[in-house]
């Protein structure tokens, strides 16, 4: 079966959300396939991060629904909510570690409290998820002894540990040092390349040209534009997003 | 100074230091308990019903002097007991009358308890307030439940932001534990005041007596230190 034919594996229907009286989300719709890296950039308070957080229900829509798999999230319940949001991983822009947890138990904990796993297997598995974001031997290490980079992975590793359908990532270099951002970004490489479907806010232009098949560019609530980075990144297309790309390279410089 | 007066007074003081001791020790783990149950009410918002009442609670205590607490319970409460007999037995309801008549050794451990559960919900409360935003996301995120969310990340972190303010009030308790003495329960402090009375000497005896709070007190923190270093997680709180 070819990827077009098969259903999308997370599908996001007309989304609205009003903060306030402000109107954060208006009607935006996406879907990703099954192993599909996608890139949300755009300007801040454009609605990425309320866009990422109502996907998982952490900020219920005010209309619109998320299907996972065929199945809507809405009416799904307290119980029901908690159960969908375990099988979509987030990452944050500031980690959100749990600060009186070891890196090991950051991981572990959901397991065994949400997917009731024994103690012995919750952390065999986290020493894993740990070896694969690179940090194997800072599983006994507490939030504030790690570097924001670790810190990252290790939230990267909590998320994985739950084997998430989906990963949305909000701006998860944005915090760092730029020297970290790299080991960052390349487990978020080599995670696409096994197969992860993500939906990534992100200021990395460079490395969403490299992974993405789709950029989507949201601005006041709205998805302005999306398609495939040659597209919208060439620099005769003449589209907003090349606009605002050209902008973030003039403040970082090129390739960022 | 006069040593036999303290060959006297020692047998004397060390059976209130005892009474003392059973007052403060049940009162302060029961005060723990009611401030780090009503902290999380008040802190959470959860459960909603519940905050409103608790608030009352909180500001009664706080916000009257414990030897007013003390006497009300003490001599007002049977006032209640003889209406609610009658209401008892015309109802074929349980003894719960008997309840309204403490003995001075109760009245005084229910109600430091519940002063003191007031001032330790405080300490809960703000330190509930104080976490993060991100954790409680992070949390959620997960697929914890509210009530998961409360034991292994919400109570873990407040009580240890907390525990040098609940020190505090642990020492606070040790010495208004003297309060006791209001209900003549025969406790440090009353029969200190007994022994100087009869034989006239203020200053040895309470002094004497003193030396019994100071070392109460220098225990206590030294046990909140032990366990405050013991649970220390680096970086965490700083």
């Amino acid at each position: 079966m070819s990827a077009d034919s098969m259903p999308p594996i997370l599908e996001v229907k007309n989304i609205s959300k009003t903060l306030g009286s402000k109107l954060i989300l208006d009607d935006v719709s996406l879907s990703l396939n099954k192993g599909e890296l996608k890139v949300l950039i755009g300007p801040s308070g454009g609605g990425k991060s309320t866009l990422l957080q109502c996907i998982h229900y952490l900020i219920p829509p005010d209309a619109g629904e998320v299907v996972l798999e065929g199945r809507p999230a809405s009416g799904a319940g307290r119980g029901g909510l908690c159960a969908f949001r375990q099988e979509i991983g987030m990452i944050f822009q500031d980690f959100n570690l749990f600060d009186h947890l070891t890196a090991e138990n950051n991981v572990a904990m959901a397991l065994r409290k949400v997917k009731k796993h024994s103690k012995a297997e919750a952390l065999e598995r986290a020493r894993r998820e740990l070896a694969r974001v690179g940090l194997a031997d800072k599983g006994q290490l507490y939030p504030a002894q790690l570097s924001g980079g670790q810190k990252q992975r290790v939230s990267i590793a909590r998320a994985l540990a739950m084997d998430p359908k989906v990963m949305l990532l909000d701006e998860p270099t944005s915090a760092l040092d730029p020297e970290l951002i790299g080991e960052v970004l390349g487990v978020i490489a080599e995670l696409s390349r096994s197969g992860m479907t993500m939906l990534m806010a992100t200021h990395q232009i460079g490395f969403a040209r490299n992974l993405t098949n789709e950029i989507i560019f949201m601005e006041a609530g709205k998805i302005a534009e999306a398609g495939p980075p040659a597209a919208l990144l060439s620099p005769g297309s003449g589209s907003r997003t090349a606009d605002f790309c050209a902008k973030l390279s003039e403040l970082m410089g090129p390739g960022r | 100074m006069d040593a036999a007066y303290f060959k006297e007074l020692w047998p004397v003081l060390n059976e209130g230091f005892w009474l003392s001791l059973k007052i403060i020790v049940p009162s302060a783990t029961l005060g723990l308990a009611i401030g780090v149950l009503v902290g999380a009410v008040r802190g959470t918002g959860y459960p909603k019903f519940l905050v409103r009442p608790l608030n009352i609670y909180v500001s009664l205590f706080r916000g009257t002097a414990l030897a007013m607490q003390l006497v009300v319970v003490y001599y007002g409460l049977p006032d209640l007991g003889r209406p609610l007999k009658a209401f008892c037995l015309a109802h074929d309801l349980p003894a719960l009358w008997k309840l309204c008549y403490l003995s001075p050794y109760a009245a005084s451990v229910l109600v430091f308890s519940l002063c003191s559960g007031a001032y330790h919900s405080e300490y809960i409360r703000g330190a509930i307030l104080s976490i993060k935003k991100g954790q409680f996301q992070a949390a959620k995120a997960l697929g914890l439940t509210r009530a998961q969310t409360f034991r292994t990340i919400v109570i873990p972190q407040a009580l240890r932001r907390a525990w040098p303010g609940c020190g505090n009030e642990i020492v606070y308790l040790i010495k208004y534990s003297s309060l006791a003495m209001l209900l003549s329960a025969k406790e440090l402090t009353s029969v200190a005041k007994a022994m100087a009375d009869y034989e006239f000497r203020y200053t040895e005896t309470f002094f004497a007596a003193g030396l019994y709070y100071l070392f109460l007190v220098s225990v206590a923190a030294w046990i909140m230190r032990r366990l405050e270093k013991h649970y220390a997680i680096p970086g965490f709180g700083r």
